[in-house]
């Protein structure tokens, strides 16, 4: 019993003595996707609330060192150079996909870890010498584009028009889906591009009617995703309407109301985690962020986004304990950066809350399609759960 | 392209037409009278319906301090008796807001006199100070406060958008509701009423004369600032009310004023920043274009739109003599 309890004064004296872990956090808490990136910014807030209660990782404290990039890509590689500097062990984020990107030749240069926020596929893929310490935890377009597509064969939809941001977002859509449809024999007929501040959509819905397609993809995201969907239904529009990802939030039913009754939406399966079968693997981590987040936050705050970052930090924890075993970094930060690196590479069959990760030399996303994918339509103002494809 | 398809394009031009037309003959009276490019015009548009939104589920909305530390520091400018007005403004304008907040009515006439009560502060305090500054420093001021407030939108609104209910609901005819009808006839109306302003009212004619030439009008016992305070208001006046007509129609969001603002500078350009007439039908040309370029071009719409400018200006740069004021 004495031994045991100067055992734990020795192992807390000594976290008292050494520096914390500093682990680099960028999102986009500000600026036009700063409704992805506040709830990213409020799961590293709760993280960091937890981990000072359960005392940090292998005995040691952990710091999250929190900076916002306002959606903008020269303000994230700025803050990505600082928190290199300032020697952190890895950074997660950002929220965009732009602003990712332009993260990459930082950190690979200072050879640091680093685990993304954003969709989009490049960030990656492939797998090249940048890429190397590249990690990601959303899903990608190309992944959810296939959800939406098998969805599309399975009700025999035949003809799909697209309207979609004239940004990068957008763009990755329109390529992912027109190639999946390609390749499941559905012809896309249209294919239109809005911006998020436009006021009016008239001209691209009218172009889409006038080829009576049997469904609409609308590649936006959050509550700008509402127009074009408005606007085709106050045009008489009957057929099937598709969201992406990009629009599970809960702002998105509250401006869209009726008019985005029925939209059905590919999401990750944590958007509907208590309607997910208790067979589903990632149900009871799912649901264990969202008691935790709603218990900070308040009931209904939680989003599929702040997940993403959970995410991160369920990979990162597990590596960084693997880690520590490996290489001191008060000693040898290079050392433990690498050895981090491996060590995230190395996760095999981890749940997390948007699917089950097992990462490879070719593949940093390292999600199944089968468990990070199910189909969402919007049903009396809520989600609700459609099909699984597992 | 059939006959319903060109109707509908018709009508869509139409709608955003006539407010990008308000909106460039609130710049046009601005820089007319005060030689400020009013770029933030946007940002008092979006503060309109945001704060409506607020007040409607019974919150009070963060414009309404940024409107009190604005009249307070008008207070601390004017000396004297005029120290009052401001105060007493701002007194009546949160007694108001605590009043208006959950009361439909009385929360709409609060968000527009608030914007009214921004508008003018905004002048008194950023642009009366520096009024015989350059054209060009006035233009860095009014960019300076487009990105400000812009942000300020976004602190106390978050990133979402917001649809407040519309006044009439339902539609006129296929493809027009009763809510832009509510615009075109707002449109109408306020075009008709700064005609008769301009024409027929002693202080219109003031306005104009100060516009016309600062120093001839001084002479005549007219005070450019007190012009200058003016032009504010009806500009302010004018961007709330179409926000709040519009809200409904578009969604209204942070960021939403900035192209708004930026459609009515391109028509106010056509213009020349001075004519009214041609400033309103330079709005409806560009919603004209923009409704058909969306059509047929969706991708290179903005771009297109903004490719209006090139021949306005070229034929401005023929026109003008290179000598200001």
């Amino acid at each position: 019993m004495k031994r045991g309890l100067a055992a734990v004064l020795v192992l807390a004296l000594g976290a008292l003595a050494q520096a914390p872990l500093k682990v680099g956090v960028v999102v986009s808490a500000t600026g036009p996707a700063a409704s992805l990136g506040i709830p990213e910014r409020n799961t590293f807030l709760l993280l960091q609330e937890l981990l000072s209660r359960q005392g940090g990782v292998g005995g040691r404290k952990v710091e999250f060192v929190l900076l916002d990039d306002a959606s903008d890509t020269t303000q994230a590689v700025r803050n990505t150079r600082k928190l290199v500097e300032e020697g952190v062990v890895a950074v997660i984020g950002t929220t965009t996909t732009p602003a990712s990107l332009g993260m990459i030749p930082v950190v690979a240069e200072a050879k640091v870890p680093m685990i993304s926020l954003a969709a989009s596929k490049d960030i990656i893929y492939p797998v090249d010498a940048q890429r190397y310490w590249v990690f990601k935890t959303p899903q990608t377009e190309e992944l959810m584009a296939r959800a939406i597509v098998a969805d599309m064969a399975a009700r025999g939809v035949r003809t799909v028009g697209y309207i979609g941001f004239n940004d990068a977002y957008g763009e990755g859509w329109a390529r992912f889906f027109e190639a999946e449809a390609k390749a499941k024999g559905i012809q896309v007929v249209a294919s239109e591009r809005y911006n998020r501040t436009d006021t009016s959509v008239t001209g691209q819905v009218l172009r889409i009617l006038a080829r009576r397609p049997e469904a609409v993809l609308i590649g936006a995201s959050g509550t700008p995703a509402v127009l074009p969907q408005r606007t085709l239904k106050e045009r008489g529009y009957a057929g099937l309407i598709y969201q992406t990802h990009g629009v599970a939030n809960p702002d998105f039913l509250r401006v869209g109301g009726k008019d985005v009754e029925g939209t059905l939406l590919p999401a990750g399966p944590i958007l509907v985690a208590e309607q997910l079968p208790g067979s589903f693997p990632s149900k009871r981590v799912a649901l264990d962020y969202i008691q935790r987040y709603e218990a900070k936050y308040g009931i209904g705050s939680y989003s599929t986004f702040g997940a993403h970052a959970w995410d991160a930090w369920l990979i990162l924890r597990p590596a960084l304990e693997r880690a520590l075993r490996k290489a001191d970094p008060e000693k040898d930060l290079a050392a433990f950066r690498a050895a981090l690196r491996d060590e995230i590479e190395a996760t095999r069959g981890l749940v997390a809350t948007h699917g089950i990760f097992t990462f490879s030399k070719e593949d940093h996303l390292g999600l199944r399609f089968e468990d990070a994918a199910v189909m969402v339509q919007v049903e009396g103002g809520r989600w609700k759960l459609i099909r699984t494809f597992r | 392209m059939d006959a319903t398809i060109l109707g509908f394009l018709l009508l869509d031009g139409l709608q955003n037409g006539v407010v990008y037309g308000l909106l460039a003959l609130a710049l046009v009276l601005v820089f007319t009278v005060t030689r400020v490019i009013l770029v933030p015009i946007g940002e008092l548009m979006m503060f309109a319906p945001l704060s409506l939104v607020w007040l409607q589920s019974g919150k009070l909305p963060g414009t309404l301090g940024l409107a009190l530390v604005l009249g307070v520091l008008w207070a601390l400018l004017e000396r004297g008796r005029g120290r009052a007005l401001p105060l007493l403004g701002g007194a009546g304008l949160f007694l108001l807001f605590l009043l208006a907040r959950g009361v439909a009515p009385l929360a709409y006439l609060a968000a527009l006199l608030l914007v009214v009560y921004l508008g003018v502060s905004t002048y008194r305090v950023f642009f009366q100070p520096m009024r015989e500054a350059t054209v060009l420093a006035l233009l860095i001021m009014a960019v300076g406060l487009h990105v400000a407030y812009q942000g300020l939108g976004l602190v106390f609104f978050g990133p979402e958008q917001f649809r407040p209910e519309p006044l009439l609901p339902g539609e006129a005819t296929v493809g027009l509701s009763w809510q832009g009808v509510l615009v075109l006839a707002f449109a109408l109306a306020s075009v008709l009423a700064l005609y008769l302003f301009f024409r027929r009212a002693l202080f219109g004619k003031a306005l104009l004369a100060a516009a016309e030439n600062r120093l001839g009008a001084r002479l005549c016992g007219i005070r450019p600032e007190e012009a200058g305070m003016v032009a504010f208001a009806i500009a302010s006046l004018m961007a709330a009310l179409s926000g709040l007509l519009l809200a409904p129609l578009i969604n209204a969001a942070y960021f939403m004023g900035f192209m708004l603002g930026l459609k009515g500078f391109v028509a106010a350009i056509l213009g020349g920043l001075l004519s009214y007439p041609v400033a309103f039908l330079g709005a409806l040309l560009v919603a004209f274009f923009e409704s058909f370029t969306s059509f047929y071009a969706s991708a290179y719409k903005d771009a297109l739109a903004f490719l209006l400018l090139v021949p306005a200006l070229f034929y401005q740069s023929l026109r003008a003599k290179g000598v200001e004021e």
